[in-house]
Protein backbone atom coordinates (compact mmCIF):
# COMPACT_ATOMS: atom_id res chain seq x y z
CA UNK A 1 0.00 0.00 0.00
CA UNK A 2 1.29 3.40 -0.93
CA UNK A 3 0.21 4.90 2.40
CA UNK A 4 2.95 2.97 4.17
CA UNK A 5 5.82 4.11 2.01
CA UNK A 6 4.67 7.63 1.20
CA UNK A 7 6.21 10.50 3.14
CA UNK A 8 4.34 11.90 6.13
CA UNK A 9 3.76 15.30 4.56
CA UNK A 10 4.14 16.45 1.02
CA UNK A 11 3.48 19.92 -0.35
CA UNK A 12 3.47 20.12 -4.13
CA UNK A 13 3.49 23.59 -5.59
CA UNK A 14 1.16 24.79 -2.85
CA UNK A 15 0.20 28.47 -2.89
CA UNK A 16 -2.13 30.37 -0.62
CA UNK A 17 -3.62 33.73 -1.41
CA UNK A 18 -5.74 35.67 1.05
CA UNK A 19 -8.09 38.49 0.37
CA UNK A 20 -7.14 41.42 2.57
CA UNK A 21 -9.84 43.49 4.31
CA UNK A 22 -9.15 46.36 1.91
CA UNK A 23 -10.02 44.08 -1.02
CA UNK A 24 -6.49 43.41 -2.26
CA UNK A 25 -4.85 40.03 -2.61
CA UNK A 26 -2.06 38.89 -0.36
CA UNK A 27 0.01 35.86 -1.28
CA UNK A 28 1.29 34.24 1.89
CA UNK A 29 3.04 31.24 0.34
CA UNK A 30 3.79 30.51 -3.30
CA UNK A 31 4.73 27.30 -5.06
CA UNK A 32 5.86 25.56 -1.96
CA UNK A 33 7.53 22.18 -2.46
CA UNK A 34 8.42 20.34 0.69
CA UNK A 35 8.60 16.72 1.71
CA UNK A 36 8.77 15.57 5.29
CA UNK A 37 9.57 11.95 6.04
CA UNK A 38 7.97 9.78 8.72
CA UNK A 39 9.28 10.40 12.18
CA UNK A 40 11.27 13.40 11.02
CA UNK A 41 11.61 16.56 13.08
CA UNK A 42 11.68 19.50 10.70
CA UNK A 43 12.10 23.08 11.79
CA UNK A 44 10.97 25.88 9.52
CA UNK A 45 12.71 29.23 9.92
CA UNK A 46 12.16 32.44 8.04
CA UNK A 47 11.80 36.16 8.50
CA UNK A 48 8.85 37.40 10.55
CA UNK A 49 5.53 37.42 8.76
CA UNK A 50 6.80 35.51 5.73
CA UNK A 51 4.07 32.88 5.75
CA UNK A 52 5.51 30.13 7.91
CA UNK A 53 2.31 29.77 9.90
CA UNK A 54 0.24 29.59 6.73
CA UNK A 55 2.24 26.52 5.73
CA UNK A 56 1.12 24.85 8.95
CA UNK A 57 -2.55 25.74 8.51
CA UNK A 58 -2.39 24.20 5.01
CA UNK A 59 -0.99 20.94 6.37
CA UNK A 60 -3.50 20.91 9.23
CA UNK A 61 -6.47 21.28 6.91
CA UNK A 62 -7.70 24.44 8.65
CA UNK A 63 -7.11 26.23 5.32
CA UNK A 64 -7.06 24.93 1.76
CA UNK A 65 -4.32 25.83 -0.69
CA UNK A 66 -5.35 28.19 -3.49
CA UNK A 67 -3.19 26.17 -5.84
CA UNK A 68 -1.18 22.99 -5.66
CA UNK A 69 -1.56 19.97 -3.44
CA UNK A 70 -1.02 19.06 0.18
CA UNK A 71 -0.73 15.39 1.04
CA UNK A 72 -0.61 13.79 4.44
CA UNK A 73 0.47 10.14 4.45
CA UNK A 74 -0.07 10.07 0.71
CA UNK A 75 -3.66 11.30 0.92
CA UNK A 76 -4.74 14.77 -0.16
CA UNK A 77 -5.80 16.87 2.83
CA UNK A 78 -9.55 17.54 3.01
CA UNK A 79 -10.52 19.37 6.15
CA UNK A 80 -9.07 18.69 9.55
CA UNK A 81 -7.92 15.09 9.76
CA UNK A 82 -7.51 12.92 12.82
CA UNK A 83 -3.78 12.36 12.30
CA UNK A 84 -2.78 15.91 13.08
CA UNK A 85 -1.92 17.70 16.33
CA UNK A 86 -1.35 21.43 16.49
CA UNK A 87 0.31 23.47 19.21
CA UNK A 88 -0.49 27.14 18.79
CA UNK A 89 1.61 30.18 19.47
CA UNK A 90 -1.00 31.80 21.68
CA UNK A 91 -2.71 30.13 24.56
CA UNK A 92 -5.37 27.85 23.20
CA UNK A 93 -6.37 26.05 26.38
CA UNK A 94 -10.08 26.34 27.16
CA UNK A 95 -10.21 28.72 30.12
CA UNK A 96 -13.53 27.33 31.45
CA UNK A 97 -12.23 23.76 31.61
CA UNK A 98 -9.97 22.40 34.31
CA UNK A 99 -6.54 21.12 33.37
CA UNK A 100 -7.75 17.52 33.32
CA UNK A 101 -10.82 18.39 31.29
CA UNK A 102 -8.66 20.32 28.82
CA UNK A 103 -6.48 17.29 28.21
CA UNK A 104 -9.57 15.08 27.97
CA UNK A 105 -11.11 17.35 25.33
CA UNK A 106 -9.37 15.76 22.35
CA UNK A 107 -10.29 12.14 23.08
CA UNK A 108 -13.81 13.18 24.10
CA UNK A 109 -14.29 15.11 20.84
CA UNK A 110 -13.18 11.96 19.02
CA UNK A 111 -15.68 9.80 20.80
CA UNK A 112 -13.45 8.01 23.32
CA UNK A 113 -15.49 6.90 26.37
CA UNK A 114 -15.15 9.17 29.38
CA UNK A 115 -13.35 6.75 31.69
CA UNK A 116 -10.72 5.92 29.11
CA UNK A 117 -10.27 9.56 28.12
CA UNK A 118 -9.70 10.37 31.77
CA UNK A 119 -7.16 7.59 32.17
CA UNK A 120 -5.22 8.68 29.09
CA UNK A 121 -5.37 12.34 30.11
CA UNK A 122 -4.03 11.56 33.58
CA UNK A 123 -1.21 9.55 32.02
CA UNK A 124 -0.12 12.48 29.84
CA UNK A 125 -0.53 14.99 32.64
CA UNK A 126 1.82 12.87 34.72
CA UNK A 127 4.27 12.80 31.84
CA UNK A 128 4.37 16.58 31.59
CA UNK A 129 4.62 16.86 35.38
CA UNK A 130 1.21 18.36 36.05
CA UNK A 131 -0.49 15.44 37.80
CA UNK A 132 -0.99 17.53 40.93
CA UNK A 133 -2.66 20.35 38.99
CA UNK A 134 -5.51 18.51 37.31
CA UNK A 135 -8.25 20.43 39.14
CA UNK A 136 -6.84 23.87 38.45
CA UNK A 137 -8.14 26.26 35.85
CA UNK A 138 -5.71 27.58 33.22
CA UNK A 139 -5.63 31.08 34.71
CA UNK A 140 -4.20 29.58 37.90
CA UNK A 141 -1.16 28.24 36.04
CA UNK A 142 2.03 29.88 34.80
CA UNK A 143 2.67 30.36 31.09
CA UNK A 144 5.01 27.37 31.02
CA UNK A 145 2.48 25.16 32.79
CA UNK A 146 -0.24 26.19 30.35
CA UNK A 147 2.07 25.23 27.50
CA UNK A 148 2.54 21.84 29.14
CA UNK A 149 -1.22 21.43 29.27
CA UNK A 150 -1.33 22.26 25.55
CA UNK A 151 1.38 19.67 24.86
CA UNK A 152 -0.43 17.00 26.88
CA UNK A 153 -3.73 17.87 25.17
CA UNK A 154 -2.04 17.45 21.80
CA UNK A 155 -0.06 14.29 22.53
CA UNK A 156 -3.03 12.53 24.13
CA UNK A 157 -4.57 12.26 20.66
CA UNK A 158 -1.56 10.27 19.43
CA UNK A 159 -0.91 12.50 16.43
CA UNK A 160 1.16 11.09 13.58
CA UNK A 161 1.88 14.62 12.57
CA UNK A 162 2.68 17.33 15.04
CA UNK A 163 2.49 20.93 13.88
CA UNK A 164 3.94 23.57 16.15
CA UNK A 165 3.62 27.27 15.47
CA UNK A 166 6.26 29.10 17.50
CA UNK A 167 4.92 27.27 20.53
CA UNK A 168 7.46 28.56 23.03
CA UNK A 169 7.91 32.11 21.79
CA UNK A 170 5.84 33.61 24.61
CA UNK A 171 7.93 31.93 27.32
CA UNK A 172 10.99 33.28 29.06
CA UNK A 173 14.40 31.98 27.99
CA UNK A 174 14.95 29.44 30.79
CA UNK A 175 11.45 28.00 30.53
CA UNK A 176 11.81 27.81 26.78
CA UNK A 177 14.99 25.68 27.02
CA UNK A 178 13.30 23.43 29.55
CA UNK A 179 10.21 23.02 27.40
CA UNK A 180 12.34 22.25 24.35
CA UNK A 181 14.04 19.40 26.22
CA UNK A 182 10.69 18.12 27.38
CA UNK A 183 9.29 18.29 23.88
CA UNK A 184 12.20 16.19 22.57
CA UNK A 185 11.62 13.62 25.31
CA UNK A 186 7.89 13.41 24.65
CA UNK A 187 8.40 13.23 20.90
CA UNK A 188 11.07 10.53 20.96
CA UNK A 189 8.56 8.03 22.28
CA UNK A 190 5.92 8.67 19.64
CA UNK A 191 7.54 8.42 16.21
CA UNK A 192 5.47 11.37 15.03
CA UNK A 193 6.64 13.70 12.29
CA UNK A 194 7.06 17.24 13.53
CA UNK A 195 6.94 20.56 11.71
CA UNK A 196 8.16 23.21 14.10
CA UNK A 197 7.86 26.81 12.95
CA UNK A 198 10.08 29.34 14.68
CA UNK A 199 12.01 32.50 14.03
CA UNK A 200 14.69 31.43 16.49
CA UNK A 201 17.50 29.78 14.54
CA UNK A 202 19.20 28.40 17.65
CA UNK A 203 16.04 26.69 18.78
CA UNK A 204 15.50 25.18 15.34
CA UNK A 205 19.01 23.70 15.10
CA UNK A 206 18.90 22.34 18.64
CA UNK A 207 15.61 20.54 18.02
CA UNK A 208 15.45 19.44 14.41
CA UNK A 209 16.77 16.85 11.98
CA UNK A 210 16.30 19.27 9.13
CA UNK A 211 16.05 23.05 9.03
CA UNK A 212 14.06 24.59 6.20
CA UNK A 213 14.89 28.20 5.42
CA UNK A 214 12.04 30.17 3.87
CA UNK A 215 12.39 33.23 1.68
CA UNK A 216 10.99 36.62 2.55
CA UNK A 217 7.22 36.63 1.90
CA UNK A 218 5.52 35.30 -0.14
CA UNK A 219 7.29 32.32 1.33
CA UNK A 220 8.80 29.49 -0.57
CA UNK A 221 11.54 27.06 0.35
CA UNK A 222 14.96 28.56 -0.08
CA UNK A 223 17.20 25.87 1.30
CA UNK A 224 17.01 22.72 3.40
CA UNK A 225 19.85 21.97 5.81
CA UNK A 226 20.47 18.60 7.41
CA UNK A 227 21.40 18.78 11.06
CA UNK A 228 23.78 15.94 11.86
CA UNK A 229 24.03 16.52 15.59
CA UNK A 230 23.60 13.23 17.50
CA UNK A 231 20.51 12.49 19.58
CA UNK A 232 19.47 12.47 22.36
CA UNK A 233 20.25 16.15 22.67
CA UNK A 234 20.09 18.59 25.53
CA UNK A 235 19.21 22.02 24.25
CA UNK A 236 21.37 23.94 26.70
CA UNK A 237 24.56 21.93 26.05
CA UNK A 238 24.21 21.16 22.38
CA UNK A 239 24.43 24.77 21.40
CA UNK A 240 27.94 25.07 22.82
CA UNK A 241 29.31 22.34 20.55
CA UNK A 242 31.60 23.48 17.73
CA UNK A 243 29.54 21.62 15.13
CA UNK A 244 26.44 23.51 16.27
CA UNK A 245 28.17 26.82 15.77
CA UNK A 246 29.41 25.73 12.37
CA UNK A 247 25.88 24.81 11.28
CA UNK A 248 24.51 28.00 12.76
CA UNK A 249 26.92 30.09 10.71
CA UNK A 250 26.11 28.19 7.56
CA UNK A 251 22.34 28.57 7.91
CA UNK A 252 22.52 32.16 9.06
CA UNK A 253 24.30 33.07 5.81
CA UNK A 254 21.20 31.91 3.99
CA UNK A 255 18.59 33.17 6.46
CA UNK A 256 20.29 36.50 7.18
CA UNK A 257 19.84 37.58 3.59
CA UNK A 258 16.06 37.02 3.75
CA UNK A 259 15.84 38.79 7.08
CA UNK A 260 17.65 41.76 5.54
CA UNK A 261 15.22 41.85 2.59
CA UNK A 262 12.24 41.79 4.94
CA UNK A 263 13.74 44.53 7.07
CA UNK A 264 14.40 46.75 4.06
CA UNK A 265 10.83 46.27 2.89
CA UNK A 266 9.58 47.18 6.33
CA UNK A 267 11.72 50.30 6.29
CA UNK A 268 10.38 51.20 2.84
CA UNK A 269 6.82 50.84 4.18
CA UNK A 270 7.53 53.10 7.11
CA UNK A 271 9.17 55.69 4.85
CA UNK B 1 -6.55 57.17 56.01
CA UNK B 2 -3.49 58.62 54.29
CA UNK B 3 -2.08 60.47 57.30
CA UNK B 4 -2.11 57.23 59.30
CA UNK B 5 -0.31 55.41 56.52
CA UNK B 6 2.30 58.12 56.29
CA UNK B 7 2.94 58.15 59.99
CA UNK B 8 3.19 54.39 60.50
CA UNK B 9 6.74 53.86 59.20
CA UNK B 10 8.08 56.46 61.61
CA UNK B 11 6.17 55.27 64.66
CA UNK B 12 6.36 51.55 63.94
CA UNK B 13 10.09 51.13 63.36
CA UNK B 14 10.38 49.10 66.55
CA UNK B 15 7.23 47.08 65.94
CA UNK B 16 7.17 43.61 64.39
CA UNK B 17 5.65 43.04 60.93
CA UNK B 18 2.73 41.23 62.57
CA UNK B 19 1.91 44.37 64.53
CA UNK B 20 2.00 46.43 61.40
CA UNK B 21 -0.30 44.05 59.56
CA UNK B 22 -2.63 44.19 62.53
CA UNK B 23 -2.79 47.95 62.63
CA UNK B 24 -3.29 48.06 58.88
CA UNK B 25 -6.23 45.67 59.18
CA UNK B 26 -7.67 47.83 61.94
CA UNK B 27 -7.35 50.93 59.75
CA UNK B 28 -9.15 49.13 56.92
CA UNK B 29 -11.96 48.12 59.29
CA UNK B 30 -12.27 51.64 60.59
CA UNK B 31 -12.49 53.02 57.06
CA UNK B 32 -15.27 50.59 56.24
CA UNK B 33 -17.20 51.63 59.33
CA UNK B 34 -16.82 55.30 58.41
CA UNK B 35 -18.11 54.67 54.89
CA UNK B 36 -21.12 52.76 56.18
CA UNK B 37 -21.89 55.45 58.74
CA UNK B 38 -21.68 58.16 56.09
CA UNK B 39 -24.03 56.21 53.84
CA UNK B 40 -26.63 55.83 56.57
CA UNK B 41 -26.22 59.48 57.49
CA UNK B 42 -26.84 60.54 53.88
CA UNK B 43 -30.03 58.47 53.71
CA UNK B 44 -31.29 59.81 57.02
CA UNK B 45 -30.51 63.38 55.93
CA UNK B 46 -32.36 63.06 52.61
CA UNK B 47 -35.40 61.37 54.16
CA UNK B 48 -35.35 63.77 57.11
CA UNK B 49 -35.21 66.80 54.83
CA UNK B 50 -38.08 65.42 52.76
CA UNK B 51 -40.16 64.78 55.88
CA UNK B 52 -39.33 68.21 57.27
CA UNK B 53 -40.13 70.09 54.07
CA UNK B 54 -43.41 68.24 53.69
CA UNK B 55 -44.44 68.75 57.30
CA UNK B 56 -43.66 72.46 57.19
CA UNK B 57 -45.72 72.68 53.96
CA UNK B 58 -42.66 73.96 52.04
CA UNK B 59 -43.46 71.30 49.47
CA UNK B 60 -47.00 70.17 48.94
CA UNK B 61 -47.45 66.99 51.03
CA UNK B 62 -50.46 66.00 48.94
CA UNK B 63 -48.38 65.77 45.75
CA UNK B 64 -45.02 64.80 47.18
CA UNK B 65 -46.15 62.82 50.23
CA UNK B 66 -43.56 62.16 52.95
CA UNK B 67 -41.44 59.22 54.15
CA UNK B 68 -43.55 58.54 57.22
CA UNK B 69 -46.75 58.31 55.16
CA UNK B 70 -45.04 56.01 52.67
CA UNK B 71 -43.92 53.82 55.53
CA UNK B 72 -47.47 53.80 56.93
CA UNK B 73 -48.79 52.85 53.52
CA UNK B 74 -46.39 49.90 53.24
CA UNK B 75 -47.27 48.84 56.78
CA UNK B 76 -51.01 48.96 56.00
CA UNK B 77 -50.51 46.96 52.83
CA UNK B 78 -48.47 44.39 54.67
CA UNK B 79 -50.83 44.03 57.63
CA UNK B 80 -54.28 44.66 56.10
CA UNK B 81 -53.57 43.86 52.44
CA UNK B 82 -54.23 46.14 49.49
CA UNK B 83 -57.51 46.95 47.81
CA UNK B 84 -56.68 44.18 45.33
CA UNK B 85 -55.91 41.50 47.90
CA UNK B 86 -52.81 40.67 49.93
CA UNK B 87 -49.55 42.46 49.11
CA UNK B 88 -47.65 39.20 48.72
CA UNK B 89 -50.06 38.14 46.02
CA UNK B 90 -49.47 41.38 44.07
CA UNK B 91 -45.70 41.04 44.34
CA UNK B 92 -45.83 37.41 43.34
CA UNK B 93 -48.05 38.21 40.35
CA UNK B 94 -45.69 40.87 39.03
CA UNK B 95 -42.65 38.74 39.73
CA UNK B 96 -44.21 35.77 37.99
CA UNK B 97 -44.91 37.81 34.86
CA UNK B 98 -41.47 39.38 34.88
CA UNK B 99 -39.69 36.07 35.47
CA UNK B 100 -41.62 34.25 32.78
CA UNK B 101 -41.05 37.06 30.30
CA UNK B 102 -37.41 37.22 31.26
CA UNK B 103 -36.87 33.47 30.81
CA UNK B 104 -38.59 33.40 27.43
CA UNK B 105 -36.78 36.54 26.26
CA UNK B 106 -33.40 35.30 27.44
CA UNK B 107 -33.87 31.89 25.90
CA UNK B 108 -34.97 33.32 22.57
CA UNK B 109 -32.22 35.94 22.65
CA UNK B 110 -29.45 33.46 23.44
CA UNK B 111 -30.57 30.84 20.93
CA UNK B 112 -31.08 33.33 18.12
CA UNK B 113 -27.98 35.33 19.01
CA UNK B 114 -25.73 32.27 18.98
CA UNK B 115 -27.37 30.91 15.83
CA UNK B 116 -26.92 34.18 13.94
CA UNK B 117 -23.43 34.59 15.32
CA UNK B 118 -22.46 31.16 14.01
CA UNK B 119 -24.39 31.08 10.73
CA UNK B 120 -23.39 34.06 8.63
CA UNK B 121 -26.02 33.29 5.98
CA UNK B 122 -28.80 33.62 8.56
CA UNK B 123 -27.25 36.80 9.97
CA UNK B 124 -27.11 38.35 6.50
CA UNK B 125 -30.80 37.66 5.89
CA UNK B 126 -32.23 38.61 9.29
CA UNK B 127 -29.76 41.34 10.23
CA UNK B 128 -31.63 44.35 8.78
CA UNK B 129 -35.01 43.19 10.13
CA UNK B 130 -33.65 42.83 13.62
CA UNK B 131 -32.18 46.32 13.40
CA UNK B 132 -35.56 47.73 12.34
CA UNK B 133 -37.41 45.92 15.12
CA UNK B 134 -34.86 47.10 17.63
CA UNK B 135 -35.34 50.71 16.58
CA UNK B 136 -39.04 50.60 17.49
CA UNK B 137 -39.60 51.99 20.99
CA UNK B 138 -40.92 48.66 22.18
CA UNK B 139 -42.77 49.99 25.19
CA UNK B 140 -45.52 51.22 22.83
CA UNK B 141 -46.23 47.59 22.06
CA UNK B 142 -47.57 47.10 25.60
CA UNK B 143 -51.04 48.53 24.81
CA UNK B 144 -51.19 46.37 21.69
CA UNK B 145 -50.37 43.30 23.73
CA UNK B 146 -53.18 44.15 26.16
CA UNK B 147 -55.55 44.26 23.19
CA UNK B 148 -54.20 40.98 21.81
CA UNK B 149 -53.79 38.96 24.96
CA UNK B 150 -56.27 40.58 27.37
CA UNK B 151 -55.89 41.70 30.96
CA UNK B 152 -54.31 38.46 32.18
CA UNK B 153 -50.61 37.78 32.65
CA UNK B 154 -50.00 36.88 28.97
CA UNK B 155 -49.93 40.50 27.79
CA UNK B 156 -47.40 41.46 30.50
CA UNK B 157 -45.22 38.48 29.73
CA UNK B 158 -45.25 39.51 26.08
CA UNK B 159 -44.14 43.07 26.80
CA UNK B 160 -41.41 41.76 29.12
CA UNK B 161 -40.23 39.39 26.38
CA UNK B 162 -39.85 42.09 23.73
CA UNK B 163 -37.93 44.28 26.14
CA UNK B 164 -35.62 41.50 27.29
CA UNK B 165 -34.99 39.86 23.93
CA UNK B 166 -32.97 42.56 22.19
CA UNK B 167 -30.20 43.30 24.67
CA UNK B 168 -29.70 39.59 25.27
CA UNK B 169 -29.77 38.85 21.58
CA UNK B 170 -27.20 41.49 20.69
CA UNK B 171 -24.86 40.40 23.45
CA UNK B 172 -25.12 36.71 22.58
CA UNK B 173 -24.56 37.58 18.92
CA UNK B 174 -21.52 39.66 19.74
CA UNK B 175 -20.24 36.99 22.11
CA UNK B 176 -20.54 34.31 19.43
CA UNK B 177 -18.77 36.56 16.94
CA UNK B 178 -15.91 37.47 19.24
CA UNK B 179 -14.93 33.93 20.17
CA UNK B 180 -11.18 33.54 20.16
CA UNK B 181 -10.36 32.08 16.74
CA UNK B 182 -7.49 30.16 18.29
CA UNK B 183 -9.85 28.30 20.57
CA UNK B 184 -12.08 27.36 17.67
CA UNK B 185 -9.10 26.25 15.57
CA UNK B 186 -7.76 24.27 18.52
CA UNK B 187 -11.10 22.54 19.10
CA UNK B 188 -11.35 21.61 15.43
CA UNK B 189 -7.81 20.21 15.42
CA UNK B 190 -8.61 18.21 18.54
CA UNK B 191 -11.46 16.66 16.61
CA UNK B 192 -14.56 18.67 17.49
CA UNK B 193 -17.47 18.70 15.04
CA UNK B 194 -19.24 21.98 14.20
CA UNK B 195 -21.94 21.16 16.73
CA UNK B 196 -19.37 20.50 19.44
CA UNK B 197 -17.57 23.73 18.59
CA UNK B 198 -20.84 25.62 19.08
CA UNK B 199 -21.81 23.85 22.28
CA UNK B 200 -18.43 23.55 23.95
CA UNK B 201 -16.47 26.52 22.68
CA UNK B 202 -18.78 29.24 21.39
CA UNK B 203 -21.44 29.07 24.09
CA UNK B 204 -19.03 28.92 27.06
CA UNK B 205 -17.02 31.85 25.76
CA UNK B 206 -20.17 33.84 25.03
CA UNK B 207 -21.50 33.34 28.56
CA UNK B 208 -19.66 36.32 29.99
CA UNK B 209 -21.21 38.50 27.29
CA UNK B 210 -24.63 37.00 27.93
CA UNK B 211 -24.40 37.46 31.67
CA UNK B 212 -23.64 41.14 31.26
CA UNK B 213 -26.95 41.50 29.48
CA UNK B 214 -28.85 39.38 32.02
CA UNK B 215 -28.30 42.00 34.72
CA UNK B 216 -29.75 44.78 32.62
CA UNK B 217 -32.46 42.65 31.12
CA UNK B 218 -34.07 41.57 34.38
CA UNK B 219 -34.71 45.23 35.07
CA UNK B 220 -36.29 45.45 31.63
CA UNK B 221 -38.51 42.47 32.36
CA UNK B 222 -39.81 44.21 35.48
CA UNK B 223 -40.45 47.36 33.48
CA UNK B 224 -42.34 45.35 30.87
CA UNK B 225 -44.52 43.65 33.50
CA UNK B 226 -45.20 46.89 35.39
CA UNK B 227 -46.08 48.92 32.32
CA UNK B 228 -48.34 46.13 31.12
CA UNK B 229 -50.12 46.07 34.48
CA UNK B 230 -50.32 49.82 34.56
CA UNK B 231 -52.16 49.84 31.25
CA UNK B 232 -54.61 47.15 32.14
CA UNK B 233 -54.59 44.28 34.61
CA UNK B 234 -56.47 42.53 37.36
CA UNK B 235 -53.56 42.15 39.78
CA UNK B 236 -49.98 43.27 40.33
CA UNK B 237 -47.81 46.10 41.58
CA UNK B 238 -48.30 48.06 38.37
CA UNK B 239 -52.03 48.07 38.96
CA UNK B 240 -51.39 49.16 42.53
CA UNK B 241 -49.48 52.15 41.16
CA UNK B 242 -52.26 52.92 38.70
CA UNK B 243 -54.92 52.69 41.42
CA UNK B 244 -52.98 54.79 43.87
CA UNK B 245 -52.53 57.39 41.18
CA UNK B 246 -56.23 57.23 40.36
CA UNK B 247 -57.14 57.93 43.97
CA UNK B 248 -54.51 60.70 44.29
CA UNK B 249 -52.62 58.60 46.80
CA UNK B 250 -49.03 59.77 46.22
CA UNK B 251 -47.78 57.70 49.18
CA UNK B 252 -49.15 54.59 47.46
CA UNK B 253 -47.18 55.28 44.27
CA UNK B 254 -43.98 55.77 46.25
CA UNK B 255 -44.64 52.72 48.40
CA UNK B 256 -45.06 50.58 45.30
CA UNK B 257 -41.79 51.99 43.99
CA UNK B 258 -39.98 51.05 47.18
CA UNK B 259 -41.35 47.51 47.00
CA UNK B 260 -40.25 47.22 43.37
CA UNK B 261 -36.77 48.44 44.20
CA UNK B 262 -36.45 45.77 46.88
CA UNK B 263 -37.65 43.08 44.50
CA UNK B 264 -35.19 44.20 41.81
CA UNK B 265 -32.29 44.28 44.27
CA UNK B 266 -33.02 40.78 45.53
CA UNK B 267 -33.19 39.48 41.97
CA UNK B 268 -29.92 41.20 41.14
CA UNK B 269 -28.30 39.62 44.19
CA UNK B 270 -29.43 36.15 43.16
CA UNK B 271 -28.07 36.71 39.67
CA UNK B 272 -24.69 37.83 40.99
CA UNK B 273 -24.58 34.74 43.18
CA UNK B 274 -25.30 32.48 40.19
CA UNK B 275 -22.68 34.31 38.15
CA UNK B 276 -20.00 33.69 40.77
CA UNK B 277 -20.77 29.99 40.73
CA UNK B 278 -20.67 29.75 36.94
CA UNK B 279 -17.54 31.83 36.43
CA UNK B 280 -15.28 29.98 38.83
CA UNK B 281 -12.84 29.54 35.94
CA UNK B 282 -12.29 33.27 35.59
CA UNK B 283 -9.42 35.05 37.27
CA UNK B 284 -10.90 36.80 40.27
CA UNK B 285 -9.06 40.03 39.48
CA UNK B 286 -11.36 40.80 36.57
CA UNK B 287 -14.56 41.28 38.56
CA UNK B 288 -13.77 44.35 40.54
Amino acid sequence: MSADTSPAIELRGASKTFRTPSGGLHTAVRELDLTIGRGEFVAVVGPTGCGKSTTLTLVSGLEEPTQGEVLVAGEPVRGVGDKVGFVFQQDATFPWRTVLSNVMAGPRFRGVPKAEAKRKAREWLARVGLAAFEDRYPHQLSGGQRKRVALAATFVNDPQILLMDEPFSALDVQTRALMSDELLELWEGTGASVVFVTHDLEESIALADKVVVMTAGPATVKHVFDIDLPRPRKVESVRLEPRFIEIYREIWESLGEEVRITRERGAAHVA
Amino acid sequence: MSPELLSTPVVDTAKTPADRAHSRARAARRRKAVVTAARVLLLVAVLGLWELLARTQTIDPFNFSMPSKIWDQIATWVTHGTALGSLGEQIWFTLYEALLGWLVGVLAGVVLGIALGRITFLADILGPYIKVLNSIPRIVLAPIFVIWFGLGPASKVASAVVLVFFPVFFNAFQGAREVDRNLVANARILGASDRRVTLQVVIPSATSWIFTSLHVSFGFALIGAIVGEYIGATKGIGLLVAQSQGTFNAAGVYAAMVILAVVALVAEGLLTFAERRIFRWKPSGSDS
